[in-house]
């Protein structure tokens, strides 16, 4: 664009861009300094913002809790579990969409992103009653189960995305000198296609790493992840906010900077690539 | 092309996904839909019988329906109102050049990944606590009475936790569509005369139409699914005035174990549902065409 800025414009509008990006922000913020304070100090009015004695106690607290580890692992477990086995599934099933495309091609896509406008609370009955019969309950197995199928239309949709900006022409080069389906997808599609893969993966574990109906429905001690455990401090352990600050802190840490690195494709992959 | 080697490997590569997938779905989904037509609860084991469609006309009839429905409306429509507008107003902002702009866009977009727990007890407690939150500090700070969020206005504030968890979702979009604008296009516009009002409304937001539809039918459906919010901060209380569909359905399964009732609720819920999904897939089916 060619229109010029001035600079007098660029700094009404950098005043009011951070203003605003800083109130979004806040709670966050305000809960990661809140984390550092000793109980006193985070309930004290006037609020202390940041010249308050600076401590790691509610970390330290929060972490000799002894179940804490467990539910920290619970949650790794969930969503990277589920997210690979959702990979396994959905790498040769978008691979074949986007490759060998037939008429049905589109409808089961369209199908598959159906089963995600599915409400939970739909099938919520039958699953409970099933996981209860099966021992699934509080499992980790069944949450990783779960999830793998939730998260899997969006999985195939995000990968056949972005197998689909892989020209074929590549393929058919490769194919003229004679290499075999399995030589074509190791050798030829799959360097391809690694970042498109690993950005469904990022996406994918955010998504399973945050989600809160099942988690909080189908666990109870042995299996609650990060969600299922803050949930925990809704009463009457939500009195003691610099302890919920810790721990809330250490639960969205890794995964707000996994989102930052992922904030492309989150577009892609929410929208099942009705926006790009 | 294809021929029919390859068309045969593609059809099995495909048969896991969708096999799954379609088991996840058909199974559950029926057997919901025939635990509504029994009398099945879980405290009463030995007494399922076939009632045909009572439990749809308790269900239906039952004042906390009405109630529900009309939460889930508010819920779904102000969460809408207050993200459409808010988006489309910082994707203006976020759109233009200014320093620290990559930074900014972080921040913004934060909440996003923020586990609804997390976010519905701080905002709970650490802001709109009526004695030690921060709101309340900057209410007597301007000399005004502190608002007891939770209990005057249950509803608005469960809308505002999911408003600031949705509002990025909305931003981010919306500015992916504003980019794609074309320069010159506004240039030409404003050569001719055009003010910053018009072109707003007879350019921009026609360019961004398609974006907002979006947004919009991609949150109603999660929207009407709102659950550890409400069940972390107010139970659906006080009384019934924050529960939505997906609470009172949650209730009636797990709280009072009526299997029967609460399958009947459900297959409600998945008609709700479809008739927004009905009209999101038709818009996503028509962008895969081209």
């Amino acid at each position: 664009m060619a229109r010029a800025v001035t600079p007098r414009r660029k700094l009404i509008f950098t005043i009011v861009g951070w203003s605003i990006g800083f109130l979004i922000f806040f709670p966050i913020l305000w809960t990661f300094l809140t984390s550092f304070k000793s109980e006193g100090t985070a309930i004290a009015t006037p609020p202390q913002f940041l010249f308050f004695d600076w401590t790691l106690e509610n970390y330290h607290e929060v972490q000799s809790r002894s179940d804490y580890m467990k539910h920290v692992i619970n949650s790794v477990v969930i969503s990277v579990g589920s997210t690979l086995i959702g990979l396994a599934l959905a790498i040769p099933a978008a691979w074949a969409m986007a490759f060998s495309p037939t008429k049905r091609t589109k409808d089961v896509l369209m199908w598959m992103l159906s089963t995600k406008m599915m409400p939970p609370v739909g099938v919520l009955v039958p699953l409970y009653l099933i996981f209860r019969d099966w021992g699934l309950l509080d499992t980790r197995l069944g949450l990783v189960a779960i999830l793998t199928m939730i998260n899997l239309p969006i999985i195939v949709w995000m990968l056949y995305t972005y197998f689909k900006e892989i020209p074929g022409e590549i393929l058919e080069a490769a194919r003229m000198d004679g290499a075999s389906l399995m030589k074509e997808i190791v050798y030829v599609l799959t360097p391809m296609a690694v970042p498109g893969i690993a950005s469904t993966m990022l996406l994918n574990i955010i998504l399973a790493w945050n989600e809160a109906f099942w988690t909080l429905n189908l666990t109870a001690a042995n299996a609650a992840p990060l969600t299922a455990f803050i949930a925990s401090y809704s009463s009457p352990e939500g009195l003691f906010w610099a302890k919920l600050s810790a721990a809330s802190t250490m639960a969205i840490a890794p995964i707000l900077i996994m989102g930052w690195f992922s904030q492309k494709q989150l577009v892609r992959g929410l929208t099942f690539g009705a926006v790009k | 092309m294809a021929t029919l080697q390859t068309r045969a490997t593609a059809r099995l590569m495909m048969s896991p996904a969708v096999i799954l997938l379609f088991l996840w779905m058909i199974v559950p989904l029926v057997m919901t839909l025939y635990f509504s037509f029994l009398r099945y609860n879980l405290l009463m084991p030995g007494t399922e019988e076939f009632i045909g469609f009572l439990n749809y006309q308790y269900f239906l009839t039952d004042p906390a329906f009405f109630t529900a429905l009309g939460n889930t409306l508010m819920l779904v429509g102000g969460t809408l109102l207050i993200t459409v507008v808010g988006g489309v107003l910082l994707a203006l902002v976020l759109d233009q050049p200014f320093w620290g702009q990559g930074i900014v866009r972080l921040l913004v977009i934060a909440p996003f990944f923020v586990m609804p727990t997390v976010s519905a007890l701080v905002w709970k407690n650490m802001l709109m606590h009526p004695v030690n939150g921060l709101f309340a500090w900057i209410a007597r700070s301007f000399g005004f009475q502190p608002i007891d969020w939770f209990a005057q206005l249950p509803l608005f504030s469960i809308i505002l936790i999911v408003a600031w968890q949705w509002l990025p979702f909305a931003t981010l979009i919306l500015l992916t569509a504003l980019q794609s604008l074309d320069g010159e296009q506004i240039e030409a516009a404003e050569m001719d005369g055009a003010g910053a009002f018009s072109r707003f409304f007879y350019l921009v937001l026609p360019h961004m139409s398609r974006a907002i539809t979006v947004v919009i039918l991609i949150q109603t459906i999660f929207l009407l699914s709102v659950f550890a919010e409400i069940l972390v901060t107010t139970n659906g209380g006080p009384g019934l005035q924050t529960t939505n569909i997906t609470y009172l359905i949650y209730a009636q399964a797990l709280l009072q174990f009526d299997v029967g009732g609460a399958s009947a609720g459900g297959i409600v819920a998945v008609v709700l549902a479809n008739i927004v999904a009905f009209f999101l897939i038709r818009l996503i089916g028509k962008n895969l065409e081209r």
